[in-house]
């Protein structure tokens, strides 16, 4: 049980770092990428296949992060000249054409086979072989992350981000190079959900396509919607709480594909909830949204104010 | 006085792939001049703007600012030529406030904006008010305030405005080109203004360009233009 719970832990460190990460391009540059978890899989095979060839986990880690990192500026390129709903259609595409390779390059992938015995990452000479050591590890990377995207989107970057967000023209017309801008983002994203991949694989020691698939995408950005979009401690506080919520159905004794099904509906009746009551997220900004009334939710009337007119005057 | 040309467009043509919007337009605007560009929706007034402003990359022409040709400049090297865009329809960052919006205007200057700062607080004392406030939360004309401060922060040479009366109140819009021209008077920046307001534009222009159809119309002093009884029929609406 106490293995158990170290487990969820370390799952919501994991997606607290995928969270982040997505947040940082939809959230806060209001770039849609629904690609994500490619990144997520490309960094999780880098790590994967480095460290399975002899090289050390931490040059592996780095290297998933490059190497991540580089496919988010090489779909960048051609793709960050498009808008919105557009972006997202891209980029869909991207993470399907990535999940294809990894199943169908058996010559380095080994395809729908996996990758097993990825071996624990050790450090110093300090092994992260048990669930505890590897619990500490990952809380420090999403520590570390937490504070360097923390850091950049409170920067002159960050605001320049959030400008292209809200207005690209107005960015432009400000003498901006938005396309650079949204191309560094994009890049820095992908990063941190290659550092993620990494985490994952070592973790696990096993990793397959049917990881990456865009229900992942998904989840994670249910994570940032349900936090929400833009906001660093929303995107932690929602990948902990959709962790943490599907997992008392399996103390339920229920078939397996049952279980599997109620735990999408959880995360879609959550969202539709969300989007009814809170649709900018648990913390999201408000300045633009109205705030949501909760007397007006249970049917109480508003304390009366008296208004000064001619007929009470 | 000798007038300084400031801006030069020779024989501009612009698509918005496959339609050619603009057809060979031709315009000018001397070194403190308020110029107007007039015409009905779809004469590609707006797209002038965006073109001087390098936000449009399919044309030919030759665009001459301060006698260099800038047709190949992107808009963030145009801003630092001294040219700024204040784009359609109160274009401010609506989740920040009035302060970051201005300090977005600066940023890329290097150094120390209080002064500017100062300077819009002056111009526009209800921003100095409101500084604190999210600009998502102003008045249509509020907004359109930060817009233009924020334009004013690099101290430009010329400025482009893109409707700036749209949606507002008869009393804002009079305030907002009150502005403009006392900034135009006290500063000499010189301001390219497209209006779908013909009667209040064209009392304030020096000088006014008609556009139809992506064509050059007519042109001339703005107050002539005014009484021009062919503009009145089609712009002023009739016995104006």
């Amino acid at each position: 049980m106490y293995d158990y719970l170290l487990h969820i832990a370390v799952l919501c460190g994991i997606y607290v770092v995928l969270s982040i990460s997505l947040n940082l391009a939809v959230g806060f540059t209001g770039l849609f990428n629904i690609g994500h978890a490619a990144f997520y899989g490309i960094g999780a095979y880098t790590s994967a296949l480095l460290t399975l060839a002899g090289v050390p986990w931490w040059i592996a880690l780095i290297a998933s992060a490059i190497m991540a990192g580089l496919f988010g500026f090489m779909v960048g390129v051609p793709c960050l000249r498009l808008r919105g709903d557009y972006l997202a259609i891209a980029t869909l595409g991207f993470g399907e054409i990535i999940r294809a390779v990894m199943k169908n390059w058996t010559g380095l992938t080994r395809g729908p086979l996996g990758l097993p015995g990825i071996p624990k990452p050790s450090l110093f000479g300090v092994q992260f072989a048990s669930i505890d050591m590897y619990l500490l590890l990952v809380v420090v990377v999403a520590i570390i992350t937490v504070v360097i995207v923390n850091r950049l989107v409170k920067s002159p970057f960050g605001r320049v981000l959030k400008s292209i967000r809200e207005d690209e023209i107005a960015a432009k017309s400000l003498g901006k190079n938005v396309v650079k801008y949204k191309l560094q983002a994009l890049t820095l994203s992908a990063m941190f959900a290659g550092v993620a991949g990494s985490l994952y694989a070592h973790y696990i020691t096993f990793i397959d396509p049917s990881t990456f698939t865009l229900m992942e995408t998904v989840l994670m950005l249910c994570m940032v919607v349900l936090g929400g979009a833009g906001s660093i401690i929303g995107s932690v506080v929602g990948a902990i709480i959709l962790v943490i919520l599907p997992e008392p159905l399996r103390f339920i004794s229920l078939p397996s594909s049952a279980a599997a099904a109620l735990r999408q509906m959880i995360y879609s009746v959550s969202l539709i909830l969300m989007m009814i009551f809170r649709p900018q997220g648990i913390f999201g900004e408000t300045s633009t949204t109205k705030k949501f009334d909760l007397r007006k939710l249970l049917g109480m009337k508003k304390p009366k104010i008296k208004l000064r007119t001619k007929k009470n005057a | 006085m000798v007038e300084k040309r400031l801006l030069d467009i020779r024989n501009l043509d612009s698509w918005y792939w496959p339609i050619q919007i603009l057809h060979g337009v031709n315009m000018h605007l001397n070194e403190g001049e308020i110029v107007s560009i007039i015409g009905p929706n779809g004469a590609g007034k707006s797209t002038v703007l965006k073109n001087i402003f390098g936000l449009i990359s399919k044309r030919k022409g030759h665009i001459f600012y301060k006698g260099k040709n800038i047709i190949k400049d992107k808009a963030s090297d145009i801003v630092k030529k001294g040219i700024t865009f204040v784009p359609q329809g109160r274009s401010v960052f609506p989740s920040m406030t009035v302060r970051e919006n201005l300090e977005l205007g600066a940023y890329i200057k290097k150094g120390d904006i209080e002064a500017e700062m100062k300077e819009i607080f002056r111009k526009f004392p209800r921003l100095k008010e409101r500084q604190s406030q999210k600009a998502g939360l102003l008045s249509g004309g509020e907004q359109q305030m930060v817009a233009i401060g924020r334009a004013l922060m690099l101290r430009p040479k010329l400025m482009l405005l893109d409707e700036p009366s749209l949606g507002l109140s008869p009393q804002i819009k009079k305030m907002i080109f009150e502005k403009v021209v006392d900034i135009n008077k006290n500063e000499g920046i010189s301001f390219m203004i497209v209006e779908q307001n013909a009667k209040i534009s064209l009392s304030l222009s020096d000088r006014a360009y008609v556009l139809e159809l992506g064509r050059n119309k007519l042109d001339g002093p703005g107050k002539q233009l005014l009484k021009d009884p062919k503009i009145q029929s089609i712009y002023l609406g009739g016995g104006v």
